[in-house]
């Protein structure tokens, strides 16, 4: 096929025409979203766990309902909070393995050799999980909806629901990327994840915390922040709008956010070490 | 430094070496150093060999170039801007494919090549067309559509080197490019680096670990062992620095030997090998071999074989570090047919 010469004047950048931090991010982020759809079980399974717990727990869990000042005769209105955020939790390992995988195939230092600025890489490799986390609430609220869960808080509350999960979703995959970044391997990301998984077993996500009766589990899950990650997306689904709740959501989310996004960022400075 | 500084800087520096490096140094933690204060200057347009054996400190140094590692001291410019002061300038004039083939196998050919592309800030109709054009150049037009992952070893390296080539970079880091490649892959590879830096005045810094190929692409070779460079020069002044051609000549007669040694004798400095076969160093060079012929011819001496051995890398990499370069074979060794007094031509294979 004949085409017509597309050479540049040697020296680089003659026809560059600069490339904005959007510009960049975009990049980026359209190719971590191609190779997760490309990549069929990335998608499937870590969706399909979740519900797999919520049709569990939702079935032999129910009885808790009965136990006084329960705060909804469904169990699964108040379960299904906990899908969300478990679902978001898979988003870090996908995350994380997948950056691990380009630091390890050594793509991340081709990413590096080009005027890509490192926020750009950053938010970008993490842009396929957040798209996988928005797909995945969807997933979830259709599910429940599908099951029967209602949401008191009603249409405008459906969609803060999926805006909040995704929130947390974003801020456990920059967890992932930062994983990746400061161990460099998608084994080290992996062997990190249960240990998350702890933090979700040690909080209110599966009994309220006013009627856990073991002290130390009430107080860790007190000052455990993914019990008010788990609270403020539940309040709407059976509360309505409680905006302490959701302040507190919203609040914790963002700060996790904050912080991992920093570390990593760190992360990523050191290990590219470019000047 | 922001970029006007960084403009005129260069502008300052127009005429100067693509590359130049001075008492670079980089050491690992708890670690031997790696490069240990080379000095060097790589002219515009010019292919510098960097040749050394695995550990020597050949991708270190690329990798420092490059800027994606900091040395610990010394100083490296490249196209004119410092490697630690002036990484973005850098990374704005060179192109570089690592030791490592680094590719998405789950992204096709074309999509590397726009992505790389947009983040190089090409504009978009011009940034398509170039990836056309780069796949039809390093021969993957038909392949471009297809996923990474199902490309053989050649392919992935000619879409690295497209990749690292997509802006028209002034400077081209390869580093151990043909490793692992099949001949006519690595032949191809050569063709298109030897072009790039004939035909577009493209700077070239090479590593390898074939003698060969720093030999038959190089304009010049830097020899890098235990992070020092221990020569640098032309392949044929290295070769004509370690010493003269030599001639080995088996008799048709085993018996012969002693005979054919007495006659060498008097060429200069002579070793006797198996099967009355004798070596002996010319140091008038290749112009002995006729009176060699010639002599042998008057003593009615029947001659088996007669070989010419040109000095080669390999010579040189065991004259400046004791040891023979793993898996070298530069194949320079000249076969030479001969008249035989009595035997018409002769041959020699091995």
């Amino acid at each position: 096929m004949a085409v017509e010469a597309a050479t540049l004047p040697s020296g680089g950048g003659a026809v560059s025409h600069g490339t904005g931090l959007v510009e960049q991010t975009l990049a980026v982020a359209r190719r971590a979203v191609v190779r997760t759809a490309r990549q069929r079980g990335l998608l499937v399974f870590p969706m399909l766990f979740p519900l797999i717990l919520f049709a569990i727990n939702g079935s032999a869990l129910s009885p808790a309902t009965r136990i006084p000042h329960f705060p909804t005769r469904h169990y699964r209105d108040f379960l299904i909070a906990m899908t969300f955020v478990q679902g978001a939790m898979f988003v870090s390992i996908t995350a994380g393995v997948d950056l691990a995988r380009d630091i390890e195939s050594g793509f991340l230092n081709r990413l590096a050799l080009t005027p890509l600025r490192t926020q750009a890489l950053l938010i970008g490799q993490l842009g396929g999980a957040l798209v996988l986390g928005c797909v995945q609430a969807v997933a979830y609220l259709l599910v429940g909806l599908a099951t029967g869960v209602t949401l008191v808080s009603g249409v405008g509350g459906a969609f803060v629901l999926l805006g909040l999960s995704i929130l947390i979703a974003f801020a456990f995959a920059s967890l992932g990327g930062f994983l990746a970044l400061r161990f460099g391997t998608g084994e080290a990301v992996q062997g990190i994840f249960p240990l998350l998984f702890v933090t979700l077993f040690l909080s209110s996500s599966s009994l309220p915390r006013n009627l856990i009766k073991t002290t130390w589990f009430r107080d860790v899950a007190t000052y455990n922040p993914m019990s008010y990650l788990i609270e403020s997306l539940r309040s709407l689904v059976i509360k309505g709008w409680d905006f302490q709740a959701l302040a507190l959501g919203f609040g914790f989310s963002l700060v996790l956010l904050v912080i991992t996004l920093g570390l990593s960022e760190a992360a990523m400075r050191t290990r590219l070490a470019r000047r | 430094m922001t970029e006007p500084q960084a403009v005129t800087q260069q502008s300052s520096t127009a005429g100067r070496a693509a590359i130049e490096v001075e008492n670079l140094v980089r050491e690992f933690r708890k670690g031997p150093r790696a490069v240990d204060g080379i000095d060097l200057a790589v002219s515009p347009g010019e292919i510098y060999g960097f040749l050394g054996p695995n550990g020597a400190g050949k991708s270190t140094t690329v990798l420092m170039l490059t800027t994606l590692l900091p040395p610990t001291s010394g100083c490296a410019r490249v196209g004119g801007y410092d490697v630690v002061r002036q990484g973005a300038q850098v990374r704005a004039v060179i192109g570089a494919a690592l030791q490592e083939a680094a590719l998405d196998a789950i992204l096709t050919g074309r999509e590397h090549l726009l992505l790389q592309g947009t983040l190089q800030g090409l504009p978009g109709e011009y940034r398509r067309r170039r990836a056309q054009e780069l796949l039809e150049r390093v021969g993957l037009t038909e392949a471009a559509d297809r996923r990474v992952g199902g490309y053989s070893g050649g392919m992935k390296r000619r879409l690295d080197l497209a990749l690292a080539l997509v802006h028209s970079p002034r400077i081209l880091f390869l580093d151990e490019p043909t490793t692992g490649l099949d001949v006519q892959s690595r032949a191809a590879l050569w063709e298109e680096v030897a072009r790039l830096a004939h035909d577009e005045g493209m700077t070239v810094f090479l590593t390898t670990q074939y003698l060969e190929e720093a030999d038959a692409l190089a304009d010049r070779i830097g020899i890098i062992d235990h992070g020092r460079i221990v020569a640098e020069g032309t392949p044929a002044r290295l070769k004509a620095e370690i010493g003269s051609p030599s001639v080995e000549v088996t008799p048709a007669d085993a018996e012969a030997g002693d005979r054919l040694a007495e006659l060498l004798s008097a060429f200069g400095e002579m070793r006797r090998n198996g099967r009355g076969a004798v070596t002996v160093h010319l140091p008038g060079g290749e112009a002995q071999l006729a009176e060699i012929v010639r002599i042998l011819d008057q003593a009615n001496l029947k001659v088996d074989t007669l070989q010419l051995h040109q000095p080669s890398l390999d010579d040189v990499f065991l004259a400046k570090t004791g040891r023979k370069l793993e898996g070298s074979g530069d194949g320079s060794a000249a076969e030479v047919p001969v008249e035989s007094p009595d035997r018409g031509r002769r041959r020699r294979g091995g």
